[in-house]
């Protein structure tokens, strides 16, 4: 592979730093996030090699990598990172950058339940765990995706269809009218 | 005096029982909780991952409701929830722009006079380990109980801070050894479940968890105890998959630590919702003589 | 230092710390207090059978706490002098007041528990600070267990476990159960490049004695497999970057590049879990034993030697010296040298060099009766100055004395000079004082304006 850079090669570093307030240029590329990181397994590029991408200012590869959907927000990467690097936040910024400019879904099932998660918190104030989960197979086709263990909790009492809404809908539904980087442009 | 508490969306649906037991040993602790009206989701991972603004507005309305109600702390049992209302505390507290900037997102005022706790720093400032111990009726002798603190109870540390060791927190294992029970040094205390990716991941959920659970076993511990919705139901309700997956049946019993503390305290078995669980941990109490 | 000990012209002072500097360059008067050591120097013989009799046992610092030593005890085989010290804090006669096993058995009558501290107070030319460095204490990486395994040793343990006289008789094995360990690790820069850990610059050292360390491994056990996780291999100096490529092409060594994130027991081995971003790849290690390459840091003390002598330091607690490159080894106090560790992390051929150095500046110094200096230096106009003394305050250097004269007439007078050795010619006095009454020679406001108005033409 060849990258061109060019003398604009920082641009793209600098708005990740500036959206996210993490100085992009502090990592020295020990690799300290990559070795804790739990999901680092499933990922194409690894926390260090983000870091360095977006370093090197490679945008659209950056935003069409999987590796900021498959980041489970653990934490030890930052928490660790000898830099102070906050990388947990810079893979936030991402999944927010990559939605607002509509790169491809590459792991749309992750997507589709921060979406869907999202919506039920908006409808009801609160989140309702079985229609989430119920919601989320019917959008990701998995109609059968953990029935097993759906039939073991309506068992024990945990499965309820009643609706758990807050008299304060409206209030939070305001919260999300009013909150910015809620947009999803869909993909493009 | 009463308490803040938030019992967060997990309390109404797959950790009932975290919520119904933690009630119980509060009234056996003579803590009087009071909830905080209509509360709303905090968010949990789904809102940062889309807007920054909507992952402080929403745990943000929650403390300014708590405030409003006159309450001068909120507590909560879940990590997810507690770590979401933190950093928005936190977040406010050191910014007063972006308070500014959220409590207009809010549409209610938040004055940063609230205390955040979690139910295990709760118990071990609030309460105290002495009081504790003095509660103790059935203390749980020989019972080794491999303490899990997760992500987001211990990370980020300069927010969070429920313990002053994020590596290697004891501060669970305390209230663990006040109940009479032993907490071994393990090496998972910390480690992911993959908690935000349960269902949009489930197959990193079941190898994560089955390391943790493949730990605990080496640890040679008779239960895990939780302090987390979502570490739980990743723990608790994957364990026949991890089974087939990994082709070990760990059959360990999770256990919320209000639970653990209501056995110890003499709370009736069948009021604290254990018989919920999907891995029963009805033999293994028994065994050690506690049932 | 033996050799130095016999050299009639150098006089060692063991046991013993400097506890007042007053005077200036030339005519230091230092303050000694050389410490009790409740044996009888010039009685002792060196035989030993106090400490081979002593009934107390305590964890020895020299071996980094993995041997033991005696409540009266000689610290290392080397000591200067070979003479055994006591231990108050440990030894029974203080602790409980009573044993005196060492006294009865002592052939030469050389125990004194009686002795007490004695306060040397002497002139000296010049000093030369050496007083070395401390090891990062790596327990703050709680990630890496924070002291709680055994087995995770630091680079000075491996060490005293490798050198013939330590602990174990130069035998390399683990502190847990004493097996020998079959797969090493080694973790660079712990405490070094760690903005997290407070720790940002690099400690020098450490690249090049972990290669030292994973040679010396494979020598001792030839069946080991050495795993060095690196971030840089920082090798500048004569021969080390050969060294550096010899540790991985002869003797094995695998360099992996990548911070390690955590480290964890699993039974009797230690789990670490690092990264290799050359693969780009997470990788876990089945390791016997670990070796954190700890780093090098100030002295816990530094800061108290420092205002002792009247020398700044840097952030860290590091001596400063007058100026990073043309004047490395002096510092702001004339007559004050620095050597070694103790100014910023330095290897052993830096330190010798540096302390040649040091030596050569002393030697200079003393080898006329007179200094000569820059002649940019302060003069005083006494007629003129009212004594308020803003200058001596302000003076970085402490150039600026009273002093009392006898006048024609017999009548005594104080006044103000600038002692000339120890001047700076800086300024900082000129630009205070209200009367106008010092200049600094060679630029006088007269001449300052001259060379203006030459520009301005
Ligand atoms: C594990 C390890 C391995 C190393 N291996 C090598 C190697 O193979 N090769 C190499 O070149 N370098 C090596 N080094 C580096 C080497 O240790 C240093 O370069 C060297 O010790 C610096 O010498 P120094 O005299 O400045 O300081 P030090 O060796 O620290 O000596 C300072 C001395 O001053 C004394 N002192 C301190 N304060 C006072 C006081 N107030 N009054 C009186 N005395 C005082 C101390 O007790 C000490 O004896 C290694 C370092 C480490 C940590
Ligand atoms: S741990 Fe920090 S400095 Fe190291 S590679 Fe990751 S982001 Fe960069
Ligand atoms: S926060 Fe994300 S990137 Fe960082 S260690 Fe956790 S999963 Fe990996
Ligand atoms: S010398 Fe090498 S190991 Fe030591 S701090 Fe510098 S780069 Fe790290």
């Amino acid at each position: 592979m060849i990258y061109q850079l060019n003398a604009n090669v920082r641009n793209f570093g600098e708005t990740i730093s500036e959206l996210s307030g993490v100085d992009i240029s502090t990592c020295y590329q020990c690799g300290k996030c990559t070795a804790g990181c739990p999901v680092v397994m499933e990922m194409s590029h690894t926390p260090n090699q983000i870091m360095r991408l977006i370093q090197l200012g490679l945008k659209d590869e950056v935003l069409s990598s999987p590796t900021p959907w498959l980041c489970a927000s653990c934490e030890t990467c930052t928490t660790r990172c000898p830099k102070e690097v906050d990388i947990a936040k810079i893979m936030d910024t991402l999944r927010i950058l990559a939605l607002k400019e509509g790169y491809k879904r590459k792991e749309p099932n992750v997507v589709a339940f921060n979406k869907i998660f999202l919506d039920s918190i908006k409808n009801n104030g609160r989140l309702q765990e079985t229609k989430l989960a119920m919601a989320f197979n019917f959008k990701t086709l998995q109609f059968f995706k953990d029935m097993m263990l759906g039939q073991k909790l309506f068992m024990k009492g945990k499965i309820s269809f009643s609706g758990d809404a807050i008299s304060g809908v409206d209030a939070v539904k305001a919260i999300f009218e009013r909150s910015k980087g809620f947009l999803d442009k869909g993909e493009r | 005096m009463a308490y803040g508490y938030y019992p967060g969306c997990s309390a109404h649906g797959t950790a009932k029982e975290y919520d119904i037991s933690t009630r119980k040993v509060c009234v056996k602790l003579g803590i009087q909780l009071e909830d905080v009206a209509d509360w709303n989701c905090c968010g949990a991972s789904p809102a940062h991952a889309t807007s920054e603004e909507l992952s402080l507005a929403l745990p943000l309305r929650n403390l300014a409701l708590a405030e409003k109600q006159g309450l001068n702390s909120i507590m909560t049992t879940c990590s997810a929830c507690y770590n979401r209302l933190k950093v928005a505390h936190e977040t406010v507290k050191e910014s007063p722009e972006t308070l500014d900037r959220i409590n207009d997102i809010v549409g209610e005022p938040y004055n940063k006079t609230l205390k955040v706790t979690h139910f295990v720093n709760f118990l071990s400032e609030e309460v105290g380990l002495e009081k504790l111990k003095e509660k103790v009726v059935k203390p749980l002798k020989d019972v080794k109980a491999a303490c899990y603190y997760g992500c987001l109870l211990t990370r980020p540390p300069e927010l969070v801070t429920i313990d002053a060791d994020p590596e290697n927190p004891t501060i669970m294992d305390g209230i663990v050894e006040a109940l009479g029970a032993e907490a071994p040094d393990w090496s998972h205390k910390t480690e992911c479940c993959g908690a935000s990716l349960a269902l949009s991941r489930t197959d990193i959920v079941v190898r994560l968890s089955g390391e943790i659970l493949k730990a605990a076993r080496f640890a040679d511990a008779d239960c895990i105890i939780v302090a987390c919705p979502l570490c739980y139901a990743n723990l608790d309700m994957r364990q026949s998959q991890i089974a087939s997956r990994h082709g070990v049946d760990y059959s360990l019993p999770i256990l919320f630590i209000s639970e653990l503390m209501g056995i110890a305290l003499g709370v009736n078995y069948d009021e604290l919702g254990i018989d919920k669980h999907m891995v029963s941990a009805a033999n293994m109490l028994r065994e050690k003589g506690l049932m | 230092m033996v050799e130095s000990s016999q050299n009639d012209n150098i006089e060692i002072l063991t046991y013993s710390e400097v506890e007042e500097v007053g005077g200036y360059i030339g005519n230091f008067e230092v303050k000694i207090r050389k410490k009790a050591r409740l044996v009888d120097l010039e009685k002792c013989t060196g035989c030993g059978t106090c400490y081979q009799k002593c009934p107390v046992k305590v964890p020895s610092e020299f071996d980094m706490e993995m041997g033991m030593r005696k409540a009266i005890y000689v610290p290392f085989p080397q000591a200067v002098p070979n003479v055994p010290v006591i231990d108050k804090e440990h030894c029974r006669m203080f602790t409980k007041g009573k044993c005196s096993i060492c006294q009865k058995l002592c052939q030469a009558d050389a125990i004194d528990y009686e002795q007490e501290d004695e306060i040397i107070e002497d002139k000296f030319g010049a000093i030369v600070v050496a007083t070395g460095y401390d090891l990062f204490d790596a327990s703050v990486y709680g990630e890496y267990g924070g002291g709680r395994f055994k087995d995770v040793i630091s680079g000075l343990q491996l060490e005293r476990l490798i050198s013939p006289s330590g602990p174990t008789g130069g035998h390399i094995i683990r502190p847990s159960d004493g097996k020998e360990p079959k797969n090493v690790v080694f973790i660079q820069c712990v405490g070094s490049r760690d903005v997290e850990k407070g720790r940002p610059y690099c400690s020098n050292v450490c690249c090049m004695y972990t290669a030292k360390h994973a040679v010396l491994l494979k020598e001792h056990l030839p069946e080991v497999q050495t795993n060095i996780f690196y971030m840089d291999i920082r090798s500048p100096g004569k021969n080390y970057e050969q060294f550096v490529q010899r540790t991985m092409e002869q003797f094995g060594a695998l360099y992996i590049r990548g911070r390690v994130s955590k480290i964890y027991q699993r039974g009797d081995k230690l789990i670490v879990k690092g990264a290799d971003t050359l693969a780009a790849c997470q990788v876990e290690v089945e390791a016997d034993m670990v070796v954190l390459a700890t780093g090098i840091t100030a002295r816990h003390d530094s800061k108290e030697v420092a205002t002792k002598l009247g020398i700044p330091y840097d952030e860290f607690g590091f001596f400063t010296e007058l100026h990073p490159k043309l004047a490395p080894i002096e510092t702001v106090t004339s007559g004050v040298f620095l050597t070694g560790a103790c100014q910023a992390p330095k290897d052993i051929p830096d330190t010798v060099a540096s302390a040649s150095g040091a030596a050569s500046k002393v030697a200079a110094l003393f080898s006329s009766d007179r200094m000569s200096m820059a002649p940019l230096v302060s003069t005083i106009d006494t007629s003129v100055c009212s004594m308020c003394k803003a200058c001596m305050e302000v003076c970085p250097y402490g150039a600026i004395q009273e002093e009392e004269i006898t006048l024609r007439d017999g009548t005594k007078k104080k006044q103000l000079t600038v002692l000339e050795s120890v001047c700076h010619g800086c300024g900082a006095c000129v630009s205070t004082c209200k009367s106008s009454c010092i200049m600094l020679r060679g630029m006088t406001d007269e001449q300052i304006f001259d060379e203006l108005m030459a520009v301005a033409q």
